[in-house]
C-alpha cells in the first residue's frame, strides 16, 4: 500500500497525530475520505521482531489516553488500572497503541474538525461512519507505524466491536483478540437508548442542525441528558442500590420540588455536566449511529466458514459480566458459539459482578488475571525464548 | 479431582487411548491439567469446556482454549464430528440425562472417552447388603443427601446401554482399588466386581463418514468404515 502520511507531535494534545493525504479511503457510505488525521498515543517499546504491538480500541466516549495522564481532563487515563508498567497489559512487555476513533473528538478527524476541502468545520456535513470505517482508518495507522502483525487487538463495548471487525477485515494482521462485553450486533434495546440520547441532543435549540461551534455555543443540555440516560445503562440495579439506595443529597428531608433530592439524581447530573466539557455533541451522534449500524452476524460467520484470508490462527478471548444488561452474556456467547461451531481457538468466561456494563473499566480481579494470563501465555507461544 | 501435583492415573489411561496429533475436546476440563498432558505428550490440539468460572479463568490464563459452560446445555455449539475425541471424565453419573449425553459425545466426536466410578464394586455391594445403607467409599465419598452423583450404574449397566444405543465399546480399561489396570472384556463379570473406575473408548456403529477437517485415520479403528 502506498501511503502519504506525516506524523507530528501535538504539544497541546500531548499525543502524536498521523496525517494522511490523498489516501484512497472509501467509507461504507460511499464517501471518499482521502484526507484525514489520527490522534494516537503509544506506550512501551516495539521489540526487534515487531511482534509485541497491542492495539487497544476505546469505547464510545473514550479517547487515546488509555493510561498515564489525560492532558484534557487532568485525570488518569480511562484504563490506567489495566494498562501500564507491571499491569495486566504490561507496557514493559508490550508496545501499546491507542488511537482516537474516526468521528471522535480528541484529535482524530471528526465532526468538530475542519474539512480540508471546504476549510469549514464539518459539523453535520461529516459523513456517516461505521465500525468498519473506524477499523479501516486504524489499519492505516498500523501501516504507517510499519507493524505487519499486531500481537493483539483488545477492546470493551464499542472497542469489542472494533476487535471483532479486525478479525473479519484484517485477519492476517492479528494474532489474538480480547473481546470484552460486546456483541455480534447492536440490539434493538441498545439502539432505542441511543435514539433517546440523540433526540435529546438534536432537540436542544443550541444544536442548530449540527453547526453550533461557529456560533460559539454547545447543545449542553441535550448532551448532558444523553449522557445521563447512557450512564444508567452502564450500571446495574444492584450496584445503583448499593451505591445510592434512596439516600438524600445534602439534605435530611425531601424538598417537595424537583431539585436533586436523591443522591442518584445528583450523581447523574454531575455525570451529565462533566461530560459536556470533554465530549462533542456531534461526535456523540455519529458514534452512537456507528454502533447502531453494527451487525456482523453474517459477515463474521462467512469470514470463518468461507475465509478469503486465513484466520484460523487467531486466538479469541471473550469476556462478559453477569450484571451487564447492555451487552449481556447471552450476546457475548453468540460470538463464542459461532467460533466453537467452526472449531476455533476460543476462550470464554463470564465474570461474576454487580457493576454492570462498566465492569470492564472497574476493579475486577478476575478480569485482570484472565487478560494477563491469556496475553502472557500466548506471547510465549510466539516468543518461546523471551 | 484436580490434583495438579500427581499425574492422575486415569489421565495416563485416557492418553493411551488417543492417537497422536488428534483434535480433542475435554468436557469438564478444570484448569486444563489433562489438556496440558495431551498437548505435551501426544501433540493433541485441545479445546475444553468447564462449568466453574474460577477454573475456566485459570485454564485461560495458562493459554488453553477453554469456554465456560454447562455440559448439559452448551454442547450444542459444537458441530458434528468436529473433534477426533471427546472426553467426559468422571461426570456421566452426575448428568441429568446420561444417555443423551453419550449420544451427544458421539455426535461431536469421532470417538468418545468416558470414565465413571463403578457402582458394581464388591465393597459397594457389600455395604448395601450388610449395612443396608447407601454406600460411601473413597471414590464415591458423598452421603446420599449431598452427592452430585445422581445416576449410579455399574459396568454391566453401561455395557447394556451401549449395546442398546448402537454404541461400540472399542476398548475398556479398569482401575482397581489396588491401583492395578486391567482390560475389561465384555464376557467376564470379574471386572464389574473389582473395578473402581472404568474408562471406555466408544464409537458409533455405522456412523456416516461426514467430511470435516477430521483426520481420516481416526475412522480407521472403527469396524464400520474402511478407508
Amino acid at each position: 500500500m502506498n501511503l502519504n502520511f506525516n506524523i507530528v507531535e501535538n504539544s497541546e494534545l500531548e499525543c502524536s497525530i498521523a496525517e494522511f493525504t490523498n489516501t484512497n479511503c472509501k467509507l461504507d457510505s460511499g464517501f471518499q475520505l482521502n484526507n484525514f488525521k489520527i490522534a494516537y498515543k503509544t506506550f512501551g517499546t516495539l521489540n526487534d521482531n515487531k511482534n509485541n504491538a497491542i492495539l487497544i480500541c476505546h469505547a464510545l466516549t473514550g479517547d487515546q489516553y488509555v493510561t498515564g495522564k489525560n492532558p484534557l481532563t487532568k485525570k488518569n487515563g480511562w484504563w490506567s488500572r489495566m494498562v501500564g508498567p507491571n499491569k495486566p497489559i504490561d507496557t514493559n512487555q508490550y508496545f501499546v497503541i491507542c488511537s482516537n476513533v474516526l468521528g471522535g473528538c480528541s484529535g482524530t478527524t471528526g465532526p468538530k474538525e475542519i474539512n480540508q476541502i471546504s476549510q469549514k468545520i464539518y459539523g453535520a456535513e461529516f459523513p456517516s461512519i461505521t465500525i468498519k470505517d473506524i477499523v479501516k482508518v486504524q489499519n492505516f495507522l498500523i501501516e504507517s507505524l510499519s507493524i505487519k502483525k499486531l500481537f493483539a487487538v483488545i477492546g470493551g463495548s464499542m472497542g469489542a466491536m472494533q476487535a471483532l471487525q479486525w478479525t473479519i477485515d484484517f485477519p492476517e494482521k492479528i494474532n489474538n483478540i480480547v473481546h470484552i462485553a460486546g456483541a455480534l450486533k447492536h440490539s434493538a434495546q441498545n439502539i432505542a437508548f441511543h435514539e433517546v440520547g440523540r433526540q435529546a441532543i438534536m432537540n436542544d435549540v443550541n444544536w442548530n442542525k449540527g453547526s453550533y461551534i461557529k456560533k460559539n455555543i454547545i447543545p449542553e443540555r441535550g448532551l448532558a441528558v444523553a449522557r445521563m440516560i447512557a450512564h444508567i445503562t452502564y450500571l446495574s440495579d444492584n450496584s445503583m442500590h448499593r451505591k445510592f439506595g434512596r439516600k438524600l443529597q445534602s439534605r435530611d428531608i425531601i424538598s417537595f420540588g424537583f431539585d436533586a433530592d436523591f443522591q442518584i439524581e445528583s450523581y447523574l447530573r454531575y455525570q451529565g455536566r462533566s461530560f459536556v466539557d470533554r465530549f462533542d455533541a456531534n461526535s456523540y451522534l455519529y458514534l452512537t449511529r456507528a454502533m447502531d449500524y453494527f451487525d456482523i452476524e453474517k459477515s463474521f460467520s462467512n469470514s470463518i466458514e468461507f475465509p478469503n484470508i486465513t484466520n484460523s490462527h487467531i486466538n479469541y478471548l471473550v469476556i462478559s459480566f453477569t450484571s451487564d444488561w447492555l451487552f449481556p452474556t447471552s450476546e457475548n456467547k453468540e460470538v463464542v458459539k459461532k467460533l466453537n461451531y467452526f472449531n476455533r481457538n476460543v476462550s470464554f468466561t463470564e465474570i461474576e459482578t454487580d457493576k454492570g456494563h462498566d465492569s470492564f473499566l472497574l476493579d475486577e480481579l478476575e478480569l485482570d488475571l484472565t487478560i494477563d494470563g491469556f496475553l502472557k501465555s500466548n506471547f510465549k507461544k510466539i516468543n518461546p525464548h523471551e | 479431582m484436580n490434583n495438579k501435583l500427581s499425574i492422575r492415573k486415569d489421565w495416563t489411561l485416557i492418553e493411551s487411548l488417543i492417537d497422536a496429533n488428534s483434535k480433542v475436546l475435554d468436557i469438564g476440563c478444570g484448569e486444563g491439567g489433562l489438556m496440558a498432558q495431551l498437548e505435551k505428550n501426544i501433540q493433541a490440539k485441545t479445546n475444553g469446556i468447564e462449568v466453574s468460572a474460577n477454573l475456566t479463568q485459570k485454564a485461560i490464563a495458562q493459554g488453553f482454549n477453554v469456554v465456560q459452560g454447562n455440559a448439559e446445555k452448551d454442547l450444542n455449539q459444537y458441530s458434528n464430528k468436529s473433534f477426533d475425541y471427546v472426553i467426559l471424565s468422571q461426570t456421566l453419573q452426575a448428568m441429568i440425562r446420561p444417555k443423551e449425553m453419550l449420544l451427544e459425545l458421539l455426535r461431536i466426536g469421532g470417538k468418545a472417552i468416558v470414565s465413571f466410578p463403578n457402582f458394581g464394586h464388591w465393597t459397594i455391594r457389600l455395604q448395601l447388603l450388610l449395612l443396608g445403607k447407601m454406600p460411601v467409599t473413597k471414590g464415591l465419598p458423598y452421603a446420599w443427601y449431598e452427592t452430585p452423583n445422581i445416576h449410579f450404574f455399574t459396568i454391566k449397566d453401561f455395557q447394556n446401554l451401549c449395546q442398546k444405543s448402537n454404541i461400540i465399546i472399542e476398548k475398556g480399561l479398569a482401575l482397581t482399588s489396588g491401583g492395578k489396570q486391567v482390560e475389561i472384556s465384555s464376557g467376564l463379570s470379574g471386572a464389574n466386581l473389582f473395578t473402581n473406575e472404568a474408562i471406555f473408548l466408544l464409537s458409533y456403529k455405522n456412523f456416516e463418514p461426514i467430511k470435516t477437517e477430521l483426520k481420516q485415520k481416526s475412522f480407521v479403528g472403527s469396524s464400520a468404515i474402511i478407508s
